[in-house]
């Protein structure tokens, strides 16, 4: 096992299961196609970084926290659905950023690239995801409250419009910890596959988000071995691989039901 | 506008779509700006049931529901709407019947045992028969933790049957006295405008009024 496949391996396990927990919220809010356009806003971020000399990591969370704030402003502001908004903003920081990013880059920018994974990089995410992972759970049961009714959570004093706001700066946290391995373009997956497969399998919320969070860490696992035994990349494998769990758990369910 | 609720008894609040009924909710509960103050007697803790939730696709068990607000006493509440704690606590919202699910966030409104339970009606999705035992489990609470309810109500029947006192209300106060006195077709259109008649229906359960 190489170093480089190693501190993958760390990043990829721990984000995996971050990026299920945090996203198992947002199938429940039905943003699912939020979570995977917001992630191309880190696109430019990226481009900008490179082109500028600076951490390119940090220019995707600039941009992925801006994105965040913004959606949640017009949201507020303009009762516009969330869907809408991204439709509209986000394409675009697509387009911009694909113009911007050096073409040597742009494929590892898009798709990711394990093998350029460093110790440095392994925790700084395990860090990401643990810090991601405890504030999640603050804020859990808060969302699916306001879920359930914006006006039953503001009586018993859950302060709505911030709860969400938190709850996106965290999504594009780890949304930017985990485009190093799975890339911009694919990002959006690792956040919402898991909690897809999982929603008719929990049978309580708390066991709903860890199975979530389970999801995506055996998802980024298989993903980075198989694209080690294999020689392909290990960001697009690792989303076929949470696409065949879904599928696989979906198939399971329904055979369970009509047994 | 200014009313009274005697302690311990139930108030309809009723009124043609837009009349303001839920909007008084939301400015009792402090929920929207509004101008003008509300002045409580003394202080009070209100429970509220509101008229609209989803929640079709959140797994979220009963138990997880209510812990949201209360960690200890939530069986006892879970008893006091009627609902088997063995045989519910561990279900799905989702799964909930529309009566069943407003008994739910009846026991989530009362866990906190507050002083005034605000109950707004759902237009849909809740059986005649179900209401019928939503409002009576309203009824116990009243009598059973001492709870003063003020209930929004479209169904004219529920009213007499199931408030002392109604408020009826079209952007201003209309009418608010005894809920028997509704019975005067007079005082009906007076309220929900001409075309309203109250069909003869013999209630098992109809509260007697004095």
């Amino acid at each position: 096992m190489t170093e480089a496949l190693l501190y993958g391996l760390v990043a990829g396990v721990s984000i995996g299961f971050a990026a299920g927990y945090i996203g198992s919220l947002m199938v429940l809010k039905r943003m699912a196609l939020v979570g995977d356009a917001m992630s191309h806003v880190a696109l430019p971020g990226l481009a900008l970084g490179l082109l500028l000399g600076f951490n390119p990591f940090l220019g995707a969370f600039a941009f992925l926290f801006t994105a965040a704030v913004v959606t949640w402003y017009l949201e507020q502001a303009t009762k516009l659905s969330v869907e809408s908004i991204v439709g509209v903003l986000f394409v675009l920081a697509l387009a911009v950023g694909i113009l911007l990013t050096p073409e040597p880059d742009l494929l590892e920018a898009l798709f990711g690239n394990i093998a350029s994974v460093t110790w440095l990089y392994a925790v700084a995410a395990v860090m990401v995801s643990i810090v991601v992972v405890l504030l999640t759970r603050v804020v859990y049961h808060r969302v699916v409250l306001s879920l359930i009714s914006e006006e039953l959570a503001r009586s018993t004093g859950v302060r709505v419009a911030q709860v969400n706001l938190v709850y996106l700066l965290l999504v594009a946290l780890i949304v930017a910890a985990g485009i190093q391995i799975v890339g911009s373009l694919l990002v959006g997956a690792l956040v919402i596959l898991p909690g897809a497969a999982m929603k008719n399998v929990g049978s309580s919320l708390d066991r709903y988000g860890v199975l979530s969070g389970i999801a995506g860490t055996v998802s980024a696992t298989a993903g980075i071995l198989l694209s080690a035994a294999v020689n392909l990349a290990a960001g697009p494998l690792i989303v076929v691989v949470g696409v065949v769990l879904f599928l696989g758990v979906i198939v399971a369910h329904q055979v369970v039901r009509a047994a | 506008m200014s009313f009274r609720v005697k302690p311990r008894t139930t108030l309809a609040i009723v009124g043609p779509n837009g009349a303001g009924k839920t909007t008084l909710f939301r400015v009792l509960l402090g929920l929207v700006p509004h101008t003008g103050t509300v002045e409580w007697r003394r202080p009070v803790k209100i429970g509220y049931v509101p008229q609209q939730f989803y929640v079709t696709d959140v797994p979220i068990t009963i138990r997880e529901f209510l812990a949201f607000k209360c960690k200890t006493d939530y069986q006892e509440c879970l008893r006091a709407v009627g609902l088997e704690v063995h045989e519910f606590l561990d279900k799905r919202l989702s799964v909930l019947s529309g009566g069943e699910m407003q008994r739910v966030l009846i026991a989530w409104a009362i866990v906190d045992r507050p002083d005034i339970l605000l109950f707004d009606e759902p237009t849909s999705s809740v059986d005649i028969g179900s209401q019928d035992l939503v409002y009576e489990t309203l009824n116990s609470l009243e009598r059973r933790y001492g709870i003063t309810v003020l209930l929004i109500s479209h169904d004219i029947h529920t009213v007499m049957h199931y408030s002392d006192s109604t408020l009826a209300l079209n952007r201003s106060v209309i009418y608010f006295g005894n809920s028997a006195e509704l019975s005067d077709p007079v005082l009906l259109q007076r309220i929900f405008g001409s075309g309203s008649v109250l069909a003869s229906h013999e209630h098992p359960n109809a509260r007697a009024h004095p």
